[in-house]
């Protein structure tokens, strides 16, 4: 039962990643390029000041778009190819599916994740308890992206539907938030706007971890609880109310 | 024996008309079933439902007694589904594909392998195996998909149109394909090509408009239109009266009667006499379409039905 499990979760993974990586090997640059222009570009517009910063920001953007891609790579397989379906008329539960989906995206992220962790290793002064911080807040966002992606890929029926739901949530997840700066940057009343975002609760405590900002403990648990609530209330949302078999 | 029981299924896709009618179906699940119907007809509709993907709007369907909505558990460790217009994943190969899905099945990563290979040689594409799709041709690749579904080892196959696309050369081999296949398992296949469900179809049904308007054999059909004959009138006839058996008139705008053995005959004897063009025929399963078919615009009044027709 338990190695049935397992095989249904590395399915989806040798799908969507393993097979996707080593037969289409261009789709990986792909998911590496954005990230790392945003740091050249932060890194050079700062003379170098916000280096550090650009890659706590390229993690979170990292976990967020992949966790977001799950959404165009579902609605792929659902709508273009059909092969949900075969899936949905098989022995696999819509969660064991979207778990190892979620799982596969997380695998197409390593590589960027890797070169990002070695960056900040060399390059920022993190203690254990903020990488843990850090490494919870990420978690968090890929939850809420991937909650996000799975419920918006379930409810369209075509690519075009499917396009205009990413172009949105990748504008509230990535380009609204100050992932690669402080908020603080942000003149005042624009800054409530940042707030709409869960992305930026979990900058904030990236950019406290790592020394970035200086957040008061209420205003770091502040940032946890909204964070947590928000990964949790998307999930269920996505769990209960997405369509596996369509009505 | 295992059977597949449907009662006044219905199916209404949001507030759009009715795509599924009151469908009553009561079918073994042996050898080839073949659904035939125009586009739109609710072919995939009744196979959604049955192969648990899609839910009804009422009414029930079971598989053995297991319904499809409340055990849909149960019934997909027996199925598998090839849905209408699925296609390989392009970035994948045969062999990775069979792998995987065998795999969403829960069949462990080495066992998938091995009973990939023994799919892919069934089907007889083991050269293709290691191919990405996005090098095939269209008849291999619906190949690949059928190899896939076969290879779950499901004894209930559902095939949605498997050949609609397909040139006249692939469509042939994929029937062969079939007709082999069908040892060994159920297939519930749809078509619009009639000589398709005519050629493997141990039983046939006829939907339109969502409505299930025969079901059976061959030769259970042509009694069920009530005359095995079919008299095709090749010219303007319209001066000829004919009392038996039914009347339709083609889209070439000639007539085609429907009748018994000694009708045909003694049809074919006064058409002779007039000097008029015919052929005589058993009814084929063409025939048996357009009378059922045709037979609801009769009852709609456009048409005049009955035993006695006179050429307008
Ligand atoms: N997802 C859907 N939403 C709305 N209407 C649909 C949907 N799928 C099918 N229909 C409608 O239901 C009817 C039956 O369709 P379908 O079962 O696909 O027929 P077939 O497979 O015989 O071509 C058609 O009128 C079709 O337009
Ligand atoms: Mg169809």
């Amino acid at each position: 039962m338990a190695r049935s499990v397992a095989s249904q979760i590395f399915a989806s993974v040798l799908v969507n990643a393993v097979y996707a990586m080593k037969n289409f090997p261009v789709m990986l640059i792909n998911t590496m390029l954005t990230p790392f222009s945003f740091i050249i570009v932060i890194t050079f517009i700062s003379h170098g000041a916000l280096f550090g910063l650009a890659v706590e920001g390229a993690l979170i953007m990292t976990m967020v778009s992949n966790g977001l891609g799950l959404q165009g790579d579902l609605s792929h397989l659902k709508n273009d190819l059909k092969v949900q379906e075969m899936v949905v008329g098989s022995p696999t539960s819509a969660t064991i599916y979207i778990v190892g989906m979620a799982i596969s995206e997380l695998v197409y992220a390593l590589p960027t994740l890797a070169i990002l962790v070695v960056l900040s290793f060399f390059f920022l002064n993190v203690s254990v308890i903020g990488a843990i911080a850090i490494g919870g807040a990420l978690f968090l966002m890929f939850v809420v992206a991937i909650a996000l992606g799975f419920f918006f890929s379930t409810i369209t029926s075509d690519v075009i539907q499917s396009f205009a739901f990413s172009g949105m949530l990748s504008t509230l997840l990535s380009a609204l938030p100050p992932v690669y700066y402080p908020i603080t940057y942000i003149p005042m009343p624009y800054q409530y706007i940042a707030y709409i975002s869960p992305t930026t609760y979990a900058a904030q405590i990236v950019q406290n971890a790592a020394g970035f900002i200086n957040l008061s403990t209420a205003g770091l648990v502040v940032d946890w609880i909204v964070l947590i609530a928000v990964a949790v209330v998307l999930m269920s949302i996505a769990i209960k109310k997405s369509r596996w078999v369509e009505v | 024996m295992t059977r597949i029981t449907c009662k006044k299924l219905s199916k209404r896709y949001g507030k759009g008309p009715i795509a599924l009618d009151n469908v009553d179906l009561s079918l073994d699940t042996t050898g080839v079933f073949a659904l035939i119907g125009r586009n739109g007809a609710g072919k995939t509709t009744l196979v959604r439902i049955l192969s648990t993907t899609l839910f009804p709007t009422s009414g029930d369907a079971k598989i053995d007694g297991v319904d499809v909505v409340g055990e849909a558990d149960e019934i997909r460790k027996r199925i598998a589904v090839l849905p209408q217009e699925a296609r390989p994943i392009p970035w994948m190969t045969p062999r990775e594909l069979i792998t995987s899905y065998l795999m969403w099945r829960g069949v462990g990563y080495k066992n998938a392998g091995k009973k990939a290979s023994e799919a892919l040689d069934l089907l007889g594409i083991t050269k293709f195996g290691d191919t990405m799709h996005s090098h095939m041709s269209g008849g291999t690749k619906r190949k690949v998909l059928v190899a896939t579904v076969i290879a779950s080892g499901a004894d209930i196959i559902f095939l949605d149109e498997p050949t609609t696309g397909l040139d006249p050369i692939s469509r042939g081999e994929m029937w062969d394909l079939l007709a082999k296949l069908k040892k060994g398992r159920f297939i519930f296949l749809t078509t619009h090509y009639l000589e398709e469900a005519e050629a493997l179809a141990d039983r046939i049904g006829v939907l339109d408009e969502g409505k299930l308007l025969a079901i059976g054999s061959l030769s259970e059909l042509r009694r069920k239109t009530g005359y095995p004959y079919s008299v095709k009138i090749l010219q303007k006839a319209d001066h000829i009266k004919i009392k038996l058996g039914r009347v339709i008139r083609g889209r070439d705008g000639n007539l085609q009667v429907f009748t018994t053995k000694k009708g045909a005959d003694e049809l074919s004897r006064r058409l002779i006499s007039n000097g008029i063009k015919f052929a005589t025929n058993p009814v084929s399963l063409e025939d048996i379409f357009y009378f059922f078919v045709k037979k609801k615009v009769d009852e709609g009044g456009e048409e005049t039905g009955g035993g006695e027709w006179q050429g307008a």
